[in-house]
């Protein structure tokens, strides 16, 4: 296979298959976890536990004070990172084409310098969360094989974006196949691993949520 | 595979649902939860991360409930969960969780440990890893009636004394009486003066209430242990006194675990709603003063806090009613930080007391409520619940801290007006 068949294949068949398996996969994971159910609480409810659920939806997006002041760096680089990757993600144009060319929706675009600072940041903070994540004592206890390869399938695509954009390292071309492929393998981990966790949270929340919300406890 | 490990798999995989599969697919391992809890802040230990204490049961779901855990099974790639890990894990799921609720609080993509930990226990217990404390407390409940042994002689013996002292009958078995009044066994032995303050509250406020003398005791070992048909046992035989003597509302007594058992996990447990009311006694305190029927010629001066049992205010979802009696009662009313539904567990909930491996722990855990009270530096503590009080007194002795810990039944009943 010559060089340009190689990056026509990453960029064709491969990101379909790549897609396929991101779909199916997160797919599969969802309804594992709703068909298992759960029985109706047969308690006489003093609270609405829809209210409850989707309460606590938004309400975990933001810690409490004391988790706040313990956890301080923990928190506030879990939402750098989480939203610099989101940003770059979202709101870079030539992913927004992308989106659209594939989704057929598109969004207003963030100027490039943001994207590009953006990235760096966002690049400082999973490094810094990498760190963290080896030195503190919890953190290192509970981390396996499963949560260093997160990382990394995370740091990538970042990484070879910033890369592909600033022309450095390979020439431009070979920079961006190699920046699809680490989506892919993005991609790819994504519903085998806690990545899943962008979805599943919304049920575990909800579920907290509901529990408590009949309650009539506020989480 | 043994048997008994067998069981405990069984069981294990019987308490997996949506929600238990949802929170394992989420957690990020981040260690949130691990500042929230007690045990781990005060010990410094990792192996006190709430999450960790499920790491058996997250492999179960893992190995038994996902397509990839599955596959992995197959092909013999997956470590099974063992006889001896659950062994190891014992003192995990037991000795240092009280069930207090507060990682369910602050895990950032929403995971309810605490309702995964109260499952997992089931496992345990099933496959033997129950500690020996808990078992005897468990048989105790279920052949004498109460986890500490008291029988309806001890009952009977601290009324006649309560009616000496008050000049009140503790009415008991009066058929159609509203409400009916639950005790805990650590009522009953070592707080006899909480039935006393009931009977003079809601002789005021003219209740018309009873003792039934084939149910009163509200505490679920079966609970605390794991076993749902020794839990849902206990609960049947409240059920049927409040049945028999046809009452309309059954009162839960200040202890949190009680008002758990019976109020939330009740109906669940005996498999159909109530035909009764559950209501905590602080709950109906608060319904008496809002309609004008609790009234108090004078208050306590002294500076006072007030320690939220888990089970009745986080887990419970009481915790606007004792403020609003605290402030009723009392002139100089403090909160300490971090209070209400994130308030700090004192250290001996969910079967912990009854645990004699855990007295050490429990007590250098106890470390976390005497920060919060220095805060504060109150005259006194007040609290609504017995389990909490012993080991509250507990533990401010050991400390070398004079602060008497009162229950706000109690003070209430102390300060009602004459009329
Ligand atoms: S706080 Fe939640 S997500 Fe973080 S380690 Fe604990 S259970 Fe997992
Ligand atoms: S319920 Fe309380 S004691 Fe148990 S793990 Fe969670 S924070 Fe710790």
């Amino acid at each position: 296979m010559s060089e340009i068949e190689l990056f026509n294949w990453i960029r064709g068949p491969a990101l379909q298959i790549a897609t396929l398996i991101f779909v199916v996969g997160v797919v599969v994971r969802i309804l594992e976890v709703l068909v298992l159910g759960r029985k109706q609480d047969l308690s006489e409810a003093r609270g609405s536990g829809v209210a409850g659920g989707l309460r606590t939806i938004i309400s975990r997006m933001f810690p409490d004070r004391g988790t706040l002041q313990r956890s301080t760096f923990n928190v506030i680089a879990g939402y750098v990172f989480h939203v610099g990757f989101l940003v770059t993600l979202l709101f870079y144009t030539p992913h927004i084409l992308l989106f659209r060319d594939s989704l057929g929706v598109s969004w207003p675009a963030l100027p490039t310098p943001v994207i590009d600072a953006t990235a760096v940041v966002t690049l400082i903070a999973l490094i810094a969360v990498l760190v963290h994540r080896i030195q503190h004592k919890v953190m290192r206890f509970l981390s396996g094989f499963q949560d260093y390869l997160v990382w990394l399938v995370t740091f990538l695509p970042l990484l070879t974006g910033y890369f592909a954009f600033h022309r450095v390292v390979l020439d431009p071309q070979a920079m961006i196949a190699v920046h699809i492929l680490s989506v892919e393998l993005f991609m790819v981990v994504f519903p085998f691993t806690k990545l899943m966790h962008t979805f599943t949270l919304f049920m575990a929340r909800y579920y907290n949520g509901h529990i408590a919300g009949r309650r009539g406890v506020k989480t | 595979m043994s048997a008994s490990l067998e069981k405990g798999i069984h069981a294990l995989k019987e308490q997996i649902n949506a929600p238990v599969a949802s929170f394992f697919s989420s957690c990020v391992r981040c260690g949130l939860c691990a500042e929230a809890c007690l045990f781990f802040t005060e010990t410094g230990n990792p192996k006190y991360t709430p999450i960790h204490k499920l790491e058996p049961m997250r492999r179960v779901w893992q190995q038994e409930y996902t397509f990839w855990g599955r596959f992995a099974k197959a092909l013999g790639l997956s470590k099974p969960v063992t006889d001896k890990e659950l062994g190891d894990w014992e003192t995990l799921v037991y000795d240092s969780c009280t069930l207090c609720g507060r990682c369910s609080m602050v895990c950032p993509v929403g995971n309810d440990i605490t309702y995964m930990i109260r499952k997992m226990r089931e496992g345990m217990a099933a496959s033997g890893h129950a500690p020996e404390g808990l078992v005897g407390a468990t048989k105790l409940a279920v052949t004498v009636g109460s986890p500490m042994g008291v029988k309806l002689p001890a009952l009977q013996a601290q009324i006649r004394q309560v009616e000496a002292e008050t000049g009140l009958k503790v009415p008991v078995n009066v058929e159609g009486a509203d409400y009916m009044l639950l005790l805990s066994s650590m009522e009953i032995m070592n707080f006899p003066e909480f039935i006393g303050a009931v009977a003079k509250i809601l002789d005021k406020a003219k209740v018309s209430w009873t003792i039934s003398s084939e149910a009163f005791e509200a505490t679920n070992s079966g609970i605390q242990i794991g076993v749902s048909e020794i839990a849902a046992e206990l609960v049947q035989r409240i059920v049927d006194a409040a049945d028999k003597l046809k009452v309309k509302n059954v009162i839960s007594p200040e202890c949190g675990h009680a008002y758990m058992a019976i109020r939330w996990e009740g109906p669940n447990l005996v498999g159909k709603p109530f035909s009764f009311r559950v209501v905590h006694v602080l709950e109906l305190l608060d319904e008496l003063r809002a309609d004008g029927r609790l009234k108090l010629s004078s208050k306590e001066t002294q500076r006072l806090t007030y320690h939220d049992p888990c089970q009745v205010s986080r887990r419970g979802g009481v915790v606007d009613q004792p403020r609003r009696l605290m402030d009723m009662v009392a002139e100089n009313f403090d909160e300490m930080p971090e209070s209400g539904t994130m308030n700090w567990c004192c250290g001996a909930g969910g079967g912990v007391s009854s645990n004699e491996r855990a007295d050490d722990l429990r007590l250098q855990v106890f470390k976390r409520k005497k920060a919060q009270l220095e805060a504060v530096k109150p005259d006194a503590l007040v609290s609504a619940c017995s389990n909490c009080r012993i080991h509250l007194e507990d533990g401010l002795e050991k400390y070398g801290m004079d602060i008497p810990v009162l229950s706000l039944t109690e003070t209430i009943a102390e300060h009602l007006a004459d009329e």
